[in-house]
């Protein structure tokens, strides 16, 4: 038997997390180290997926599966694809640097760790899951713990009012998915929740366009899709730093993925009915969101709706149903998730040194933090969708598939281009630039090793992704294919 | 009447039986083993109730068939028998947790009358005849009357147990007067012979609906269903911690179980208008339940409107009368008490050593027992349906029952509910985990029996949620009997 590496990445964390809750209270630099451990183990393993992973033959593999309830049809079933290789591999390393830079956390760290880990075991299991009630199963358990993880360590001003926002709109969301997903077991006639067979169950076309938009939408709401994006800038602002990173560099791709495994794939001709209107509402994800980033004073919110609006060209890409379109949403989900995370990190750095994240308090930073600096740099660039940078690889061909469905869409998406260059040069001028205000100066220190390292991993990544895009393209493309089988070619 | 007694017939009733037996041997415990020499007869209520269910496990299991011994009163079936392991197991646990309840706990009589209650929740679940179903809806309640006013120097207690005592009264009459409707059109007291003799009678289906409403009126307030639910939060504030999380939890099964044993076995002429009228209780149920729970400050107040909605999603596997629904409304139930059975629990732990059921006064007990704190996450989160908790996947079978019944909008009210659930949970949780206390230096540490019942009721509610498998078998096989 083959070693079940998929089962061992989405267990390690849990098993982990409730190892660390049984390490004293006081022990707290065991608890980190534990934490770190299996943050890097999983890391690795998703790593060593992702390059095992055979693009020529394609198709899912790594396949477990074992019978969990045969009486109605529901097994735990894991394997990857071209889609979901990538999203692995972008869990474990937020996870890991996630871990670095929470090593500050002294209030009850023991519990902060238990619930990162359980989230992370319910992403990497969303990611990996072919039966679509193990695909429901992990996603609960990606969404609850992060009520408590920003309520109890977010920013004190909002957290508790974010908190239970987020967590309401991510619910409703999957339980409307889940009435869907259950009205698609039942009319499948198949008795089973395999999401491979599902996929030949040819459900009317009624049916199709009746179910798609209470199952895409559903979903889509954890992508941050408008008009339910809401909840996503005020979660990323009160949760602490690694949670941000995981929520905006993962969790909305989780949300995204879902809507793609079960919207697109399983009602196709739903998809190709709705797309046409899915397709406006990402158009104002993108040009609304980086707006309204443009207008913000808060430094984190920034990165907030710059969120919205990069997970709304996800969400377009997926509108196409063409090959580019679907290609650069696969590349943009793990692109965008670094970035993010990477973004997450920084404004996490500033924000513990100078205590506020007015942009207009801020300045100077450069001169003390030139990491932190040359990092922000880079994801900045990467935001732009600048040549050279993971972010061209995957918005590039977004514009591509939007241009051969709507190409007044692609026209409109692409002036949300330069608004992202401009907010993001707006806060490198303003924030890393420029006079540092007089209270600062002496007293901001440079970033602990560890902070160092998770920010070169994750701007190496963007770095690596940008110049040698055969190392994702084609991989995705591969995951594609299968995606465009479903929909009948295109 | 019985002509000889065979030993089917003694299994069938084996576990009441031996519960007799428990119930003498704790009562001459409680005369001869004298209070100062430090005697725990929670340990022993609840060690003879394992006893007993493990034997009632290992030789008294109904075979494939069901049967119907003692004259047509007592089934054989899996149903009853799964309801009958759920109590012992109820019963058990809630001893652990009242044994160190001030008034309570070093009482014989507590114990003696829980046993006597749990009887005649055994004896609901396997009868099988009006008259014996009567009596031991009886036998059930009265001891439960009591035990909800079981501390005499609390007003509150004994409001409590008034109250419970005039609305079981009252509707135990109607439902009385349904029975006597149903064997005067009939002339038969089986249960299962009823629904023949509304054919042979060629009753209208309007007197059959008209007996069935009077019926259920005595159900319903069994399972705190709406409209007879007005009882249940203050019975459960007034009565003491462990009852009212035993009167939430098996007595709410018992009358769910007697529900489902007459309404499918003696009502099918009349299924698709109950249908409807469970469908549409179902709803007012969960929502004024969880309406209702919103608002509330104190803990058991809180539970008492969830336990009401709770009993209204399980009921939306009644109104699928499919072997499915019924299978998800016992396995719902099964965890239910599971869950419910900890949240009591941890409320009883906690107002033994803070003196207080107010929310409020919840604030930092993460800080003060964070392993108690853990386990109320974990009984709440179970509640509110997240995996990989028990509920998570006993509310996927309930709305999957209504989805393949055609019934998507009760599964569409079904999860709104669930969200507003969440909601009253997690503003519990929020002031566990996040709120700071002046108390907060007060560690508050868990007692033995407190923390072996919690520990298996926690461990329940996880294996429960991941490996459901041998779980929903048995709720199948127990469905099964039915159809």
């Amino acid at each position: 038997m083959q070693f079940p590496v998929l089962s061992v990445i989405v267990f390690i964390p849990a098993v982990f997390g409730a190892l660390i809750l049984l390490i004293p209270q006081e022990r707290k630099t065991e608890i980190r180290m534990a934490a770190l451990t299996a943050a890097f183990i999983a890391m690795a393993l998703a790593a060593w997926v992702y390059f095992s992973y055979d693009v020529a033959a394609s198709g899912y593999q790594f396949v477990e599966r074992y019978q969990w309830l045969p009486a109605l049809g529901i097994s735990y079933y894991v394997g990857v694809d071209g889609i979901s290789a990538p999203l692995v591999l972008l869990t474990g390393v937020v996870m890991f640097t996630g871990v670095l830079i929470s090593w500050g956390v002294d209030d009850r760290p023991r519990e902060f760790f238990a619930f990162l880990f359980i989230l992370a075991t319910g992403v990497f299991g969303v990611f990996v899951a072919l039966d679509l009630f193990g695909l429901f199963f992990f996603y609960e358990i990606a969404v609850f713990p992060m009520y408590l993880l920003i309520a109890i360590w977010g920013w004190k001003v909002t957290r508790e009012y974010a908190a239970m926002k987020l967590t309401l709109y991510l619910f409703i969301g999957s339980v409307i998915s889940l009435v869907g997903a259950l009205a698609m077991y039942f009319a499948s006639g198949l008795g089973t929740f395999d999401m491979l067979a599902l996929e030949t169950a040819n459900y009317s076309v009624t049916f199709q366009r009746f179910w798609f938009p209470f199952v895409f939408i559903g979903f889509a709401v954890l992508g941050g899709i408008f008009p339910f994006h809401n909840w996503s800038p005020d979660g990323h602002v009160a949760a602490p730093t690694a949670v941000s990173m995981f929520h905006a560099g993962v969790l909305m791709k989780l949300g995204a993925f879902a809507a793609l495994r079960v919207g697109i794939m399983l009602l196709p001709e739903g998809a190709k009915f709705w797309m046409p209107v899915i397709i406006i509402f990402t158009l104002v994800n993108v040009v609304y969101g980086a707006f309204i980033a443009l207008v913000q004073t808060d430094f984190k919110y920034v990165i907030g709706f710059s969120s919205v609006s990069h997970m709304g060209l996800v969400l377009m890409g997926f509108a196409t149903l063409k090959a580019e379109g679907l290609t650069g949403a696969g590349v943009q989900m793990f692109s965008h998730g670094i970035m993010t995370a990477l973004f997450f990190a920084v404004v996490g750095m500033v924000y513990d040194r100078a205590h506020t994240r007015e942009i207009p308090k801020l300045g100077g930073f450069a001169t003390v933090m030139p990491w932190v600096t040359v990092a922000f740099i880079i994801g900045g660039l990467v935001s732009m969708g600048m040549p050279g940078f993971s972010g061209f690889i995957a918005e590039f061909p977004i514009f591509m598939g939007v241009w051969r469905t709507q190409p007044w869409i692609a026209i409109v998406a692409a002036i949300s281009i330069v608004i992202t260059a401009a907010y993001v040069l707006r806060v490198v001028g303003r924030v890393f630039f420029g006079k540092m205000p007089e209270e600062f100066v002496g007293h901001i220190t440079n970033i602990t090793p560890l902070d160092k390292v998770a920010l070169v991993l994750l701007s190496a990544i963007l770095i690596i992704v940008g110049v040698y895009p055969s190392i994702m393209v084609p991989l995705v493309e591969s995951g594609v294919e299968n995606i465009l089988r479903l929909l009948g070619g295109a | 009447m019985f002509g000889t007694i065979t030993l089917e017939m003694i299994l069938a009733i084996l576990p009441q039986i031996l519960m007799v037996v428990l119930a003498v041997l704790v009562m001459i415990l409680d005369v001869i083993y004298r209070e100062e020499r430090g005697r725990s007869l929670g340990w022993w209520t609840a060690g003879g109730l394992t006893v007993i269910f493990v034997v009632s496990l290992m030789v008294a299991r109904p075979g494939e068939d069901s049967v119907q011994l003692w004259g047509g009163m007592v089934r054989h079936d899996w149903l009853g028998f799964t309801f009958s392991m759920l109590f012992l197991f109820g019963a058990a646990i809630t001893s652990l947790f009242a044994m160190e309840i001030k008034q309570v706990g070093n009482r014989g009589e507590f114990y003696l009358l829980l046993l006597v209650a749990t009887i005649g929740m055994n004896f609901m679940a396997v009868s099988a005849d009006l008259i014996m179903l009567f009596l031991a809806i009886e036998t059930t309640s009265i001891p439960l009357y009591i035990l909800a006013g079981f501390i005499k120097t609390d007003n509150k207690s004994t409001e409590s147990g008034f109250k419970y005592l005039l609305f079981g009264a009252m509707t135990s009459a109607i439902m009385l007067y349904g029975f006597s409707l149903l064997f005067g059109f009939t002339g038969t007291t089986d249960i299962y012979q009823l629904a023949q003799g509304f054919m042979a009678g060629q009753l209208p289906q309007g007197l059959v609906l008209g007996a069935l409403l009077l019926v259920l009126v005595g159900f319903g307030f069994k399972i705190s269903m709406v409209p007879f639910h007005f009882w249940a939060p203050d019975v459960y504030e007034g009565a003491p911690t462990p009852i009212a999380g035993y009167l939430s939890t098996a007595s709410k099964a018992a009358g769910f179980a007697v529900l489902m044993r007459v309404l499918i076995a003696a009502f099918p002429t009349v299924a698709p208008a109950w249908v409807i009228i469970f469908a549409v209780v179902s709803v007012a149920t969960m929502t004024i339940g969880n309406a209702i729970a919103l608002a509330q400050k104190n803990i058991k107040r809180l539970l008492a409107y969830s336990s009401i909605a709770h009993a209204g999603y399980a009921l939306i596997g009644v109104a699928a009368v499919s072997t499915l629904g019924v299978t998800a409304t016992i396995f719902y139930l099964i965890i239910y008490v599971i869950t419910n059975l900890a949240a009591f629990g941890i409320v009883a732990a906690f107002s033994k050593a803070a003196g207080s059921d107010e929310i409020a006064d919840y604030a930092a007990m993460s800080r003060r027992a964070p392993w108690l704190a853990l386990s109320m996450l974990i009984a709440f989160l179970s509640l509110a349906g997240m995996p990989p908790f028990g509920g998570f996947v006993a509310k996927v079978f309930v709305f999957a029952a209504a989805v393949q019944a055609d019934m998507e909008w009760l599964a569409i009210v079904g999860v709104l509910n669930a969200i507003v659930g969440l909601y009253y949970y997690l503003i519990v949780l929020k002031v566990v985990y996040l709120y700071r206390s002046e108390d907060e230096d007060k560690t508050i540490a868990l007692t033995r029996p407190y923390a072996l019942a919690l520990g298996i009721l926690v461990i329940g509610i996880i294996l429960a949620g991941t490996i459901f498998g041998p779980l929903y078998f048995w709720s199948d096989t127990a469905a099964a009997a039915l159809f």
